[in-house]
């Protein structure tokens, strides 16, 4: 439908809003998450104190970092000091505008569930993940400190090294789609329920290995979290950094966390779709079909942000060299089998066209 | 509106390039590229070349500039001494940039019908119908370019191996 400019406008401004509200209210709610998770596995409670189960304490952290005096050492350089966080935390809110948080439903020709359906929302996602690097590697140089300066370093090899791998992965369910919109991507897994998804029937399940692990060093998590690697560089790249700036990139993994859950969940677990094929648990009205498809949407990702904070909680960290070796020489090769076996497999069961 | 986002990313393109050549920091330059680097991202994407804007961000801003910053990180460069420049570059380098302008000006605007029409915002070349052309009517240059990049890794890993 077309829309003039102005309410196409403010539509998408209002949509911005609310999904960057939402998006930063998960963000609090997943730092509980894996403080509260991370407590049980090693046997304490977590936070407990601030409301019932401890659930207030995101927002007395914010309030915390906010009221906190925000040093800036004499030798940093300035400019990029500044524009280092900023440029780390919008990249991690920005690709949220293109991923559908549920089913297609429209209320007067508005996408309600989705900022906006591009063709080429996937690269999107890629190209944005790709530019957050600066935030962390002007970080780390700015700062003028050697900690900081080796965690940046490691962590703009690591995520050059692993986008490789990250991007050759999804080459597969692009293959098996045909389109790089993730609307399109999603439709195609909406068939038969769980045995349409990606990871079962589509037999993407060595790319989502892939892409898990990739996506673990790109966000710098554990076990590939080196660059903060916090007995060998004290903080990493964000060790001169104090109160909002550092909560800026605090917020930005935790939003870059969300994002990947958010993918991963779209290319290989059907995104908002039900995993009981399209008539059980995914509704019949308009309003039922609204809101179970972003529950199963928030399950699914749920699921994953409980790995992420399991992994952390189990697995101890990467050598630097294993690291290197495993993304080049295991990963990438792997995903480029993937990529030949996938395209073989579609090339003998489709008709050419 | 195409044209407000043109003219505003065509300015960013050119005062990047400027600050580029201009910044005496090798670390500001840099920064200058991406966003010389993105603005054309953008540029591409009004004239409805999507694939090619993601890919220009994809690959360039987001890969080679960060090796570029990588390296210039690594290195700790300084801030670049300044020397006037040998004289002919003064006098063969700005009349010759200033005759190649006006020759590659001469030649769009004489043959102008020639080139394909685009229009800003309009024509959209979707994926689909660039690996198309890619893989068919241009599978030979395409493959070549592959091959030329291939060589170039080996020529990179040779270079960097440790003689033993």
């Amino acid at each position: 439908m077309e829309t003039g400019f102005l309410p196409f406008l403010l539509i998408s401004l209002a949509k911005v809003i609310v999904v960057v509200v939402i998006m930063l209210m998960s963000v609090a709610y997943t730092v509980l998450l894996e403080r509260k998770l991370v407590g049980r596995i090693q046997n304490r409670w977590g936070p407990s104190r601030v409301g019932p189960f401890g659930l207030l304490q995101p927002l007395v952290d914010g309030a915390k970092l906010f009221l906190k005096e925000d040093l800036m050492p004499e030798a940093v350089y300035r400019p990029l000091y500044i524009l280092a966080p900023m440029i780390a935390l919008s990249c991690a809110l920005m690709s949220i505008a293109v991923v559908p948080f549920g089913a297609d439903v429209r209320w007067h020709g508005v996408d309600l569930f989705q900022v906006t359906d591009l063709n080429i929302g996937l690269l999107i996602v890629l190209g944005i993940t790709s530019v957050g690097v600066y935030g962390i590697a002007l970080s780390g140089w700015s700062s003028n400190n050697k900690y900081s300066l080796l965690g940046s370093l490691r962590a703009s090899a690591q995520v050059i090294s692993y986008e490789l791998a990250l991007g050759l992965s999804l080459v597969g369910v692009v293959l098996r789609t045909g389109s790089l919109s993730l609307r399109d991507i999603v439709n195609v897994q909406a068939t038969h329920g769980m045995i349409s998804w990606n990871f079962f029937g589509g037999f993407q399940f060595v790319a989502f290995f892939i892409y898990l692990m990739a996506a673990y060093a790109e966000t710098n998590r554990s076990p590939f979290d080196l660059p903060e690697a916090e007995s060998e560089l004290t903080a990493g790249y964000h060790t001169e950094y104090s109160s909002m700036k550092f909560a800026m990139f605090f917020m930005a993994e935790y939003a870059n966390m969300i994002t990947v859950g958010c993918v991963a969940t779209l290319l290989f677990f059907g995104g908002p779709t039900s995993p009981f094929g399209p008539h059980i648990l995914s509704g019949s009205g308009p309003v039922s079909t609204a809101l179970l498809s972003v529950f199963w949407f928030v399950a699914k990702v749920f699921g994953f942000l409980f790995l992420y904070v399991w992994v952390r909680g189990t697995l101890p960290r990467f050598r630097y060299d294993q690291l290197m070796s495993f993304g080049w020489k295991f990963l990438m090769p792997l995903a480029i089998a993937n990529i030949v076996v996938t395209s073989l497999w579609m090339g003998l069961t489709m008709p050419m066209h | 509106m195409h044209l407000a986002l043109f003219l505003f990313f065509g300015a960013m393109c050119v005062a990047g390039a400027l600050n580029l050549l201009l910044q005496r920091h090798p670390i500001n330059s840099a920064l200058s590229l991406i966003v010389v680097m993105s603005s054309l991202a953008v540029l591409y994407l009004l004239l409805g070349a999507e694939f090619l804007a993601a890919a220009q961000v994809i690959v360039y801003s987001g890969a080679i500039m960060v090796l570029f910053t990588f390296v210039i990180m690594l290195l700790n460069a300084g801030r670049e001494v300044r020397t006037h420049g040998s004289k002919l570059a003064y006098a063969a380098g700005f009349p010759g940039a200033a005759i190649l302008l006006g020759l590659l000006a001469f030649i769009f605007l004489s043959h102008r019908g020639e080139f394909a029409q685009a229009k800003l915002g309009e024509y959209l070349v979707t994926t689909g119908d660039l690996s198309q052309v890619l893989f068919t009517k241009l599978l030979l240059p395409f493959e070549v370019t592959s091959v030329l990049i291939l060589i170039a890794i080996l020529g990179a890993v040779a270079l960097a191996r440790k003689e033993h």
